[in-house]
């Protein structure tokens, strides 16, 4: 086929214009991809490069190092161990279950341990690296360490850890630390960046929470330079936090230690103070666990044998458990008493067992009652119906003013968890709580210890201090923060006539050091060191009529949950008191078989720093004593080789 | 026309034809490959392996096959042009039954020594068939509805069967590459803005409908959509790339951060950067002067090949020469756009920078067809 040159010169000049039309469209297009670079490379360069260098750099928080916690002493409550774990960042590591298994091979892996790591890694954004495994050995992290080409995102990691320990000794003081929770978070307005640290762990209970600000210390940022699977390749600078404040308590480790010894077995608490200055030199709680496993994360089976424990171990009930001081009132309404001039020392109050008001007896513990009663004997042999009449004669308010004035129905501040406050209660306040008007009946029940008045050991163990003292001692909990003595103004004298304290004390000395004395049994034989206490008993329970004149059901044979508490105050030595004492048996039974023996032997220990040697006890209870001393598993035994503590 | 109307005595002959190449263009695609090596070192942190070596033996069997391509008469490629597409697409049709997967698309034929991709070679092959057929075409046929439904198949053809591997650069590279192909041969100009208006009414009615109940698509094709428009939407998934592509390229700024010093580079933030995504690392380390060269270049090469096309009076080498050149325009067109953002990801190489055989291969012999009309192309005729 031959085309005539007409054609092909048509065809020419088509395709030239055609051409030309494409390649200034072409022109055009390449014009626009031309201004674009400008755009993106020259007009918009600065906000690029500010990018790259962000995805480049990553700055990455440095915890710091949680404050110590020390005692009195400098012993070591709560310290930071080192902790390998291995972390995972879930937009980093790809498979999730390809990982897992990987590490697997490599590490063993708790199968509880990993369905937590895999639950936070979903629930947690994709770039915060997820703790997989921690307290590690050295090996299974170089395990870790050489395998990292052929598993993104995870990085082995070297961390602290918070120990104690002393184990259960603290665990209602000091608390325990655990990993933040989404509901520490939420409680925070502007959380501290630091809280975004995986496992970063805060204090969740007792002086742990509360001075978490000053033991968390300020976090130290490091800028690194990571690839884009968020490797890390160097560390371009660095700058450190400042770690967390120490902190000394007032407590002595080894008189803490004794406390919770002496009360194991039961379900008690006990509160040692230094009746100079309002040191709190124990607090115990028993039983205790160990807090070394809640900063671990606690298996459910351990934390379900706690919480189904029926002596509550978890219970801080130094603190939190409020009871009704039952005789440990009873100097309280004495003073009330004296002071409003309504009762003199030497009056003598006839007790028959028992008072009638209205149709409603109240009975004395002592069926046959006490006979005359003075306001010594009255203390010494805790009659009921004495703080009966005295009590109708003061009124409730002003014994609940005189409360007030030692420290009951009201909160102590100390750094500590669930702190109650009690109650000493007042007319207006049934009103409003209960909706009924107060009884004369009332009264009469408060006068000893029953009814609305509710105590916690601490705030018995501050009653009683302030008596020993006549001095209005706050209890202190902290020593030092970073070395800084936290000091406190002294105490002021209590508004009360000594005249009227010593009259009381005369009584609590009694108890304790007449024959007929309520806790004559739990006598210190040691003359420098004689103690002053009070008895309570407090029931649980109401005594109907038919019990009472079938008579009473003795406490062991009632079941444990409703047997009364046993409580026992005291102080000494009775000349120059250096410490008081609280100590509650819950469901103990009386005051004086259960509460005031662990008393004894708590007052002993704190006064000779550790233990006692025997010929401070009784000659007929030596042998006794022996073989407790002997049964206590103490920290740091010391048989009889104490010394009397200086002040 | 057949070889009788070529006259013969004016066209060079043997070794003699060497040195009547198009050697600027010989020498600006010899530039560009220079390029690519250079970034490709700096892409493997400063090292000849592993792309560089082999993409430079790639290249230089490349230039071989322009040169073996050159030499040979424009009209023996006219005469094969309808075998070598048949070729292509029975290709096409083998790779679905024998191909190599890879990137979640079935694209290669292992032929042992190399991976070949079919849909690379369709590209010029139906450059190839078209100018062919509308050589062969009377001029006053061409824009009968008949003689243009023709060459529409011939299009959609291998678009068809590349779509479904799927390779969707590929399929927009042969579809516009066509289309151009039939505009430059003079189809008129009222089918295109027919094809045009109905392109843009099916995409105006796909959105306008959305979330009424007569929507043509489902919901979730609506998103997929979505997130292809504007990956941004998608920041650590379809957006990542295309968000630290930009990121290098815009932190090049003007004079780059300097050879080997990129840091989105360096450190692995951009993606498929020794392929798809190159031009961020030229753009990053040379900056805005680096990469407005490369265009540069590209659009010199595009320049002499169309200048070859209009003092070709040859029907058949002019459209070849055109279709050429097109192709390769919007090889770095689509590619530069997608990297810039202007453009959804749709995967398409830079052409001679980017890592890659069958691409350098198939367009260094396409510039050998472009040579070969040059060279063969009548002179002086009367």
């Amino acid at each position: 086929m031959i085309r005539n040159p007409k054609d092909i010169e048509t065809s020419n000049r088509l395709i030239s214009r055609r051409a030309l039309i494409l390649g200034g469209a072409q022109l055009a297009f390449m014009g626009v991809l031309g201004l674009r670079m400008r755009y993106l490379q020259v007009e918009q360069a600065d906000q690029f490069r500010m990018l790259a260098e962000e995805n480049r750099i990553n700055i990455r928080l440095i915890a710091p190092e949680r404050g110590l916690i020390y005692d009195r002493n400098g012993v070591v409550i709560a310290a930071n161990e080192q902790n390998l774990r291995i972390v995972m960042v879930r937009e980093d590591a790809g498979d999730i279950d390809q990982a897992m298994d990987h590490i697997r091979q490599l590490v063993k892996l708790d199968p509880e341990e990993e369905e937590r790591a895999r639950k936070e890694l979903r629930r947690r954004s994709p770039f915060v690296p997820v703790t997989i495994a921690d307290r590690l050995a050295w090996e299974d992290l170089a395990r870790v360490a050489v395998n990292a080409p052929a598993l993104p995102g995870v990085t082995p990691e070297v961390g602290l850890s918070r120990t104690y320990p002393l184990g259960g000794d603290f665990a209602h003081v000091v608390g325990y630390v655990g990993p933040v929770s989404d509901y520490d978070l939420g409680k925070l307005e502007n959380p501290d960046p630091l809280l975004q640290i995986p496992r970063f762990q805060i204090g969740k209970l007792g002086v742990e929470a509360r001075l978490e600000d000053q033991l968390r210390g300020s976090a130290g940022t490091r800028r690194i330079e990571v690839n884009a699977v968020g490797r890390v390749m160097r560390e371009l600078d660095r700058v450190d936090g400042t770690p967390g404040h120490d902190i000394q308590l007032t407590i002595d480790a080894g008189l803490q230690n004794f406390v919770q010894a002496r009360m194991s077995g039961e379900s008690a608490a006990s509160v040692v103070m230094d009746t100079t200055n309002g040191d709190i030199l124990a607090i115990g709680s028993a039983p205790s666990y160990d807090p070394n496993k809640f900063v671990r994360g606690i298996s459910v089976a351990d934390y379900r044998k706690l919480t189904d424990d029926i002596f509550r171990p978890l219970a801080n009930k130094a603190v939190q458990g409020t009871y009704p001081p039952g005789s440990t009132f009873k100097m309280v309404v004495a003073l009330a008493a004296l002071e409003e001039g309504l009762i003199e020392p030497d009056e003598i109050i006839r007790c028959n067992g028992f008072i009638t008001l209205g149709k409603r007896r109240f009975h004395c513990w002592k069926r046959g009652g006490h006979g005359k009663v003075d306001l010594n004997k009255s203390l010494q042999q805790s009659c009921d119906v004495f703080y009966y009449t005295i009590a109708e004669r003061v009124g409730i308010e002003k014994i609940t003013a005189m409360a007030r004035k030692f420290g009951l129905g009201q909160r102590h501040d100390l750094p500590m968890s669930g702190i109650a406050a009690g109650l000493a209660p007042t007319k207006s306040w049934k009103l409003e709580n209960r909706g009924k008007e107060w009884l004369i009946g009332d009264t009469l029940n408060s006068g000893i210890g029953q009814g609305f008045v509710l105590a916690s050991p601490l705030q018995l163990a501050v009653m009683t201090a302030r008596l020993a003292s006549g001095r209005a001692l706050v209890p202190r909990l902290i020593k030092t923060v970073d070395g800084i003595e936290n000091t406190a103004p002294e105490a002021p004298l209590l508004d009360v006539d000594p005249a009227h304290l010593d009259l009381v004390r005369a009584g609590m000395f009694a108890v304790s050091n007449s024959q007929r004395g309520t806790a004559y049994r739990s006598r210190i034989a040691e003359a420098e060191y004689q103690m002053a206490g009070k008895t309570g008993t407090s029931q649980v329970r109401n005594i109907t009529k038919a019990e009472r004149q079938a008579g009473v059901t003795k406490n062991r044979d009632l079941p444990w949950e409703r047997r009364d508490h046993a409580l026992f105050v005291a102080f000494a030595p009775m000349d120059a008191p250096q410490v008081a004492v609280s100590v509650v048996v819950e469901h103990g039974g009386g005051g004086s078989t259960a509460a005031a023996p662990i008393a004894r032997d708590i007052v002993l220990q704190a006064l000779y720093g550790g233990l006692p040697p025997l010929t401070a006890y009784p000659a007929a209870q030596r042998r006794q004593i022996e073989e407790l001393q002997q049964s206590l598993e103490l920290r740091t035994p010391k048989p009889g080789q104490g010394q009397p503590v200086k002040t | 026309m057949s070889y009788l109307e070529y006259s013969l005595r004016t066209i060079p002959s043997g070794f003699r034809k060497v040195l009547f190449l198009n050697w600027p263009l010989v020498l600006l695609l010899i530039t560009v490959a220079c390029v690519g090596f250079l970034v490709l070192y700096s892409v493997a942190g400063g090292a000849m392996v592993p792309w560089v070596e082999p993409q430079i033996k790639r290249f230089a069997l490349g230039m071989v096959l322009m040169f073996t391509v050159a030499m040979i008469p424009i009209w023996f490629w006219r005469n094969v042009a309808g075998l070598a597409y048949g070729g292509s697409v029975f290709l096409l049709f083998l790779v679905k039954f024998v191909g190599v997967s890879g990137m979640g698309a079935q694209r290669w034929i292992d032929l042992g020594f190399m991976r070949l991709q079919p849909s690379e070679v369709a590209k010029i092959t139906l450059v190839m068939a078209l100018a062919a057929y509308y050589d062969w075409l009377d001029l006053d046929k061409t824009s009968r509805p008949q003689w243009v439904a023709l060459p529409v198949a011939l299009i959609l053809l291998p678009t068809a069967l590349v779509i479904t591997q799927p390779d969707l650069g590929t399929a927009i590279l042969l579809v516009v590459g066509g289309g151009i192909m039939m505009f430059v041969a003079g189809v008129h100009w009222l089918y295109f803005a027919v094809v045009i208006a109905l392109g843009v009414a099916t995409v105006a009615a796909v959105f306008y409908t959305r979330g009424t109940e007569w929507q043509l698509l489902k919901d979730y094709q609506y998103k997929r959509i979505d997130v292809f428009l504007d990956p941004a939407s998608d920041p650590l998934g379809a957006g990542y790339n295309i968000t630290q592509a930009k990121i290098a390229l815009g932190s090049g700024g003007w004079s780059g951060r300097g050879f080997l010093q990129g840091t989105q580079s360096r450190l692995n933030f951009v993606p498929e950067k020794q392929t798809d995504f190159i031009l961020t690392i030229l753009a990053e380390e040379f900056g805005f002067i680096g990469a407005i060269s490369l265009l540069g270049l590209y659009a010199l090469i595009v320049f002499f090949c169309v200048v070859s096309a209009l003092k070709n009076p040859d029907r058949f080498g002019a459209l070849l020469t055109l279709g050429v050149a097109a192709t390769f325009f919007l090889f770095f067109a689509v590619n530069m756009s997608m990297v810039m953002g202007l453009m959804p990801v749709v995967g398409v190489p830079l052409p001679l920078v980017s890592w890659g055989g069958s691409a350098m291969l198939v367009l260094l012999g396409a510039f050998g067809l472009v040579q070969s009309a040059h060279v063969h192309r009548p002179r002086g005729r009367k």
